[in-house]
């Protein structure tokens, strides 16, 4: 969807005023811990892939998004997931009082002591496909002018220019399919647009972007 | 919201987020979905065990280790997993090398997407609006931003994350440091110079 957090080329978002690495904290709210370990072990759960929680955070209210730090911006999607889910109810979030207890032998719960071989191992997103990839490192691409109004990983920065094949990935399952439920792979690759192609002739020459990109958002050129 | 009847007259959104925080724990580990020493031991492992030394310690071995540097090439995850760095957020590393007519600045515009196992979670910064969407269009105004400036003849290449493959930015081994050890090296290599916003440290920021 063109949504509040396909921002790539904006300008209205001022200077970046990055805090110095070395006094940077990690966290800058105590909350911002339980927010990450809860949106992860929810997630963990196995209720929602890492797509569909992507799709519930870029469909925040826009004014939401661009004013929430990034844990808000978890925090709130995990919260209505959750309740999507039935795993919690608004009344529940409301009163602060657990009214349901669901059957938590039905869930995958994670227990402290596989945190640690859980992340260790992740969860690869390659997967074999029966078709054939349709480009090759070097051939030259358009990225689709296409506006789903779902998830999708397209920038909208991308659509409609030309660009080239520079890395060929294989199989990986397809987000905007996984956003929905459906884990099934397209080829991906990654693909260079030349700055100039992207920003007009101000962009110096020979600056570029690369962008990962699966096959159903790219057509030959 | 669950903070109207907490008596806390702190209603600022810190507070209000740390009561709103608090709630859903609560309810979710009365509820048996979520182990509250899992949530402890995902904190520990974030904050103090996952961070950008394990980058460090690759850049370093590869400034050091011409064939693992050329296994680093071939197949960064398989390479990266030699020094035991695996897992989520890194299942599909690709390692891009600066170099004196290189320069590589990794971003996610879409959201966060930022290889943990080898960086740790992202700094704020680079989950940040200003990041986000100017690494793309302007990432010469970005580097200046962090102090880095480049040669008009170096070529800037952005790498935008936007699917599960994760970029580690190979920095280039800083002069004056022939003849370094790994170990030497590593304290060099910035969180920075791996995301590519700047340079490695100089031989002179060694620390005795």
């Amino acid at each position: 969807m063109n949504g509040p957090h396909d921002m790539g080329g904006m300008h209205a978002y001022g200077a970046i005023n990055p805090e110095p690495e070395a006094t940077e904290p990690l966290f800058h709210e105590p909350w911002e811990r339980k927010a990450l370990a809860l949106t992860l072990a929810c997630g963990a759960l196995g209720q929602w892939s890492i797509d569909e929680a992507r799709s519930v955070r870029e469909s925040l209210d826009p004014a939401l998004y661009t004013s929430s730090s990034y844990y808000q911006k978890w925090f709130e999607a995990l919260t209505r997931q959750m309740v999507d889910k039935g795993l919690v109810t608004a009344e529940e979030l409301e009163t602060a009082t657990v009214s349901q207890v669901p059957d938590a032998g039905a869930y995958r719960v994670l227990r402290a002591d596989a945190v640690d071989k859980v992340y260790a191992q992740g969860g690869p997103t390659s997967m074999a496909i029966d078709n054939a990839a349709l480009f090759k490192v070097g051939d030259t691409v358009r990225a689709r002018n296409m506006n789903p109004v779902g998830h999708t990983r397209i920038p909208r920065y991308v659509r409609g220019h030309p660009g080239e094949v520079v890395l060929w990935h294989g199989g990986h399952v397809f987000a905007d399919d996984s956003a929905v439920g459906v884990r099934r792979g397209e080829h991906l690759y990654t693909v260079k647009f030349m700055a100039r192609d992207l920003w007009g002739e101000a962009a110096p020459a020979a600056d570029s972007v690369m962008v990962d990109l699966w096959e159903p958002y790219l057509e030959a050129l | 919201m669950a903070h109207d009847h907490h008596g806390d007259d702190m209603t600022a959104p810190p507070s209000d987020m740390a009561l709103r925080v608090q709630a859903l724990e609560s309810l979710l580990v009365e509820k048996g979905l979520v182990d509250p020493r899992a949530l402890d031991v995902i904190v520990d492992r974030y904050e103090n065990r996952v961070g950008p030394r394990n980058g460090a310690h690759v850049v370093a071995r590869a400034w050091t280790d011409p064939a693992y540097l050329e296994r680093l090439r071939a197949d960064a995850t398989a390479a990266i997993a030699e020094l035991d760095y695996t897992g989520r957020q890194g299942e599909h590393m690709v390692v891009v090398e600066n170099d004196a007519k290189v320069h590589n600045l990794v971003v996610c515009t879409l959201c966060s997407c930022y290889p943990w196992p080898v960086l740790g979670l992202p700094p704020a910064w680079y989950k940040s609006s200003p990041y986000r969407s100017r690494a793309v269009i302007d990432p010469r105004g970005v580097l200046a931003e962090f102090g880095t400036e480049l040669n008009d003849d170096v070529e800037v290449k952005v790498w935008d994350s936007t699917s599960e493959v994760r970029f580690l930015v190979l920095p280039e081994r800083p002069a004056g440091t022939e003849g370094w050890t790994e170990e030497q090296l590593i304290p060099l290599v910035s969180r920075n110079s791996m995301i590519g916003v700047e340079k490695a440290r100089p031989a002179s920021e060694a620390s005795a």
